[in-house]
């Protein structure tokens, strides 16, 4: 225990130069360049160079870009939310049935619904009752599944409303991508609240330290409360732009995002521990992780081979940039 | 005369360009308890790291029981050779047996190969019994006080073999009876030749237990005598490099304004330490609390705060009834709180000065810009004003707080409630474990808070600065009010020391 310590102090005077630096904040945009010459160089021929490959990889990452921006937050006060791709499942299925009963605008209110009822659930088990985030999440990720197979039997749930579909996810605003136009709007909103507001602030000493959070009269059970919600209804926005997309709600989309969600916060340098992080890394991480799973289908591997890969990468990374600072 | 056990000769060395130990000798004899001073930052922790193989000096070599080095290359070389350091931070292992943690990573194991604890457990009594400590070998280490976990961890480093022990600020967490066990236990060593390294910045501590002195400043040592040639008086201008602004002799001016009061606490009662106190706190007065750990100190504090929850009894602001149960709803009545434990609850390490400083603003609202934004421009503003008044030492206010020494963390979270301007300003051991230099300002901050006519309840466990800086002292015992002592019926530091360790006892 003691050398472990006290070894980084080993390295001050030689490593100071790392030391100022603070590379291992920069990891995931320096595997972003590496990784993207990489396939550039080798996959040109195969079109990933092209606007049409390109745009299509912002596209496939803007779902993940969207709930990785919540799930920022719930890491920065060091809890954890293992539902949001059950969540999403959810969301498209409850969106899919109302705007077949009720209409366009009852769809879109009964999906952020959705999510700000399982996120007030799970904020509040956490923080009045004490579960860990990570059982009570789990748990909630076969609550919310479950009840998405058991409401539609199974079933996709079509959607025929096309303004709907035009806005959540297979239309364009110009010449943007509407998926790629809600990626910016997450990204923007994130980036603000994260570094602006004094819940960001807030939530960022909540994870740091919640002692001392709490000793400077911080109401960190609020705090963290507050975060579940906006983690679960971003989710729910999530689900809702699945079903857009795909033109039907149905319990497995987004299932098992939330691996792909943690590992980009975590790519883009938020700390598992809580108290740091920055949007623009998680988006970057998000991409990154597009970027991977694009390249490696260019290059023809097959299914089995590109989770091996892809999972190779995510280990690395996490590798770099996953040490706590220690004194 | 024994010989020496340790001769550090000319050691020097520079971090960046920075000199922080330059051409020091240091010498341990055999038997010895050789106490090691300076403020923070004057090379006492760089000299031990050298010495424990956690840094490598530039110049200079180390004789250790006669096998001469160049330097240590890590802290394994330095334990082969017989040095081992007792940790501020503990490193037991918590949910292990006293006896499971003393043979860790040793254990022995019987003819099965299993390990067999019965046998650990009976050579750990012969250590503990040998040493005279009374702990049981099958306890938890979780459920030992501090005290406990203290020997336990010394005897650990003897069992190894350890001939020299390194004590970094032992006594900072132990309560006065943990102590006094504390230097019972390091005579009985001495007497069996193991040589101890002693700092501290408690004076009286080291007059009664360490038999030379050794002082360093600026990386340079500045001297080195037996305790019987030195007085307090004269080690602290060393250690200041000047004539040191005597804490019990300075002149304490009264701003005590009698008909107004500021905090009145009436029958407060706790489900946790506090069982019925009142008090009244003026404009312009410095309150002391005294009384032994537990007696119901820090209780009433973090009750006053929001943090205890209040069972029974009124906090009144000045006249108006408040209730308490969130820290929120006592900042908003100009109440602040500087915690006991600064590491753990006074501030967030990993982040920045700037970032811990803004904190409670930010809370109160008093940083928002168009009402949805923190205003990070004043914030800045007034985070460089503060380091700058409070002296505290850092290149920026960009840096991480784990970063800076023990007395600047402290001016930080002092700065951050500093901040809120306070009416009423609650400080539970402000000078624990900081330098000398540092505790005198942090009791010139206190005088002059009640110059500008707030008030201040006080906490130390040194019982001389209670009473340089507190018009009265309140003597806490078993979560009740024993007695009020003004500040000129204060008997003297003894006297009061009497009636403390007499409270404790009946208590």
């Amino acid at each position: 225990m003691a050398e472990k310590k006290i070894s980084p102090n080993l390295s001050e005077s030689k490593r100071s130069f790392f030391k100022r630096f603070y590379w291992r904040d920069y990891v995931v945009y320096i595997t972003f360049i590496i990784v993207f010459i990489t396939f550039s160089a080798t996959l040109a021929q195969s079109g990933f160079l092209s606007s049409n490959n390109l745009l299509n990889i912002m596209r496939q990452s803007a779902i993940i870009s969207v709930m990785a921006v919540a799930m920022t937050f719930v890491l920065a006060t060091a809890e954890i939310d293992l539902s949001v791709g059950s969540v999403a499942g959810l969301a498209s299925v409850v969106t899919a049935m109302v705007i077949g009963k009720f209409g366009l605008v009852p769809g879109i209110l009964g999906g952020l619904c959705t999510g700000l009822l399982v996120g007030f659930i799970n904020g509040t088990l956490v923080t009045r009752i004490g579960i860990p985030s990570f059982l009570v999440t789990l748990g909630m990720q076969g609550i919310t599944t479950g009840a998405a197979m058991w409401v539609t039997n199974t079933a996709p749930i079509p959607i025929s409303n096309s303004t709907y579909v035009y806005v959540f996810g297979s239309g364009n605003f110009g010449p943007i991508p509407s998926l790629v136009f809600w990626t910016v709007i997450a990204l923007v909103i994130g980036h603000v609240v994260l570094r602006s507001t004094p819940y960001g602030r807030q939530a960022l000493a909540t994870g740091g330290n919640e002692v001392a959070a709490r000793y400077s009269g911080i109401n960190t059970k609020r705090i963290k409360l507050y975060t579940f919600i906006i983690m679960s209804t971003v989710a729910s926005l999530a689900g809702m732009l699945y079903a857009g997309r795909m033109q039907s709600g149905r319990y497995q989309w987004g299932q098992g995002d939330e691996l792909s969600v943690i590992a980009a916060v975590v790519l883009g340098g938020t700390s598992m521990f809580g108290g740091k992080g920055t949007i623009i890394g998680t988006i970057i991480g998000a991409i990154l992780i597009g970027l991977i799973n694009n390249g490696l289908i260019l290059m023809g591997l097959s299914a089995s081979q590109q989770m091996i890969v892809r999972g190779a990468i995510i280990i690395l990374a996490v590798a770099l940039t996953g040490r706590k600072v220690q004194n | 005369m024994s010989s020496a056990i340790i001769s550090m000769e000319g050691i020097t060395k520079s971090f960046n360009n920075i000199t922080v130990l330059n051409d020091v000798d240091f010498e341990l004899r055999e038997g010895e308890i050789h106490a090691l001073l300076g403020e923070n930052g004057a090379g006492k922790s760089t000299l031990m790291k050298i010495l424990r193989g956690v840094y490598q000096p530039d110049h200079g070599k180390m004789i250790v029981q006669g096998k001469s080095y160049d330097r240590f290359n890590s802290p394994n070389e330095a334990r082969a050779a017989g040095i081992s350091m007792v940790f501020q931070e503990f490193s037991l292992v918590p949910t292990l047996t006293v006896a499971q943690n003393i043979f860790l990573t040793r254990e022995i194991k019987n003819r099965f190969g299993l390990l067999d604890d019965k046998e650990c457990e009976r050579r750990t009594k012969v250590f503990f019994d040998e040493l005279e400590v009374d702990i049981d070998p099958q306890a938890v280490v979780s459920q030992l006080s501090t005290g406990y976990r203290q020997l336990t961890e010394i005897t650990a480093a003897l069992s190894q073999e350890a001939r020299i022990l390194i004590f970094d600020e032992p006594t900072a967490s132990l309560t006065q009876t943990e102590s006094l066990s504390l230097f019972r236990l390091m005579r009985r060593l001495k007497e069996k030749g193991i040589s101890m390294i002693y700092i501290s910045h408690r004076m009286e501590e080291i007059f009664k237990i360490a038999d030379r002195i050794t002082v360093l400043r600026d990386g340079r040592r500045i001297s080195t005598d037996e305790i019987s040639n030195l007085t307090i008086q004269k080690v602290i201008e060393n250690i200041l490099g000047r004539k040191a602004e005597a804490i019990d002799s300075r002149e304490l001016v009264s701003t005590v304004q009698q008909d107004q009061v500021l905090l009145e606490v009436k029958n407060l009662k706790c489900n946790r330490g506090v069982k019925d106190i009142s008090f009244q706190l003026h404009r312009g007065e410095v309150i002391g609390l005294a009384g032994l750990m537990g007696s119901g100190r820090t209780e009433l504090m973090q009750a006053i705060f929001g943090i205890n929850p209040i069972k029974e009894g009124d906090i009144l602001v000045k006249g108006k009834s408040i209730k308490v149960k969130t820290p929120e709803e006592s900042m908003k009545s100009d109440i602040a709180l500087i915690p006991e434990d600064r590491r753990v609850q006074g501030l967030i390490l990993d982040h920045s000065i700037r970032d811990n400083f803004i904190l409670p603003m930010i809370q109160l609202k008093r940083l928002a810009n168009r009402n949805i934004f923190v205003d990070y421009r004043r914030g800045n503003d007034l985070a460089e004003y503060y380091v700058k008044t409070l002296k505290i030492r850092s290149d920026s206010i960009e840096k991480m707080v784990r970063f800076l020494s023990g007395g600047n963390q402290q001016k930080v979270v002092i700065a951050k409630w500093l901040s809120t301007k306070p009416e009423i300003l609650l400080m539970d051991e402000p000078t624990a474990g900081v330098d000398i230099g540092t505790k005198s300002e942090i009791l010139n901050i206190i005088r002059d808070l009640a110059k500008q006519g707030k008030g201040v309840v006080f906490i130390s466990s040194e019982l001389q600065e209670l009473i340089a800086v507190c018009d009265r002292v309140i003597v806490i015992k078993n979560g009740q009010v024993d007695q009020v002592l003004n500040r000129y019926d204060i008997p003297g530091e003894e006297r009061l020391h009497q009636i403390l360790q007499g409270a404790g006892n009946s208590g």
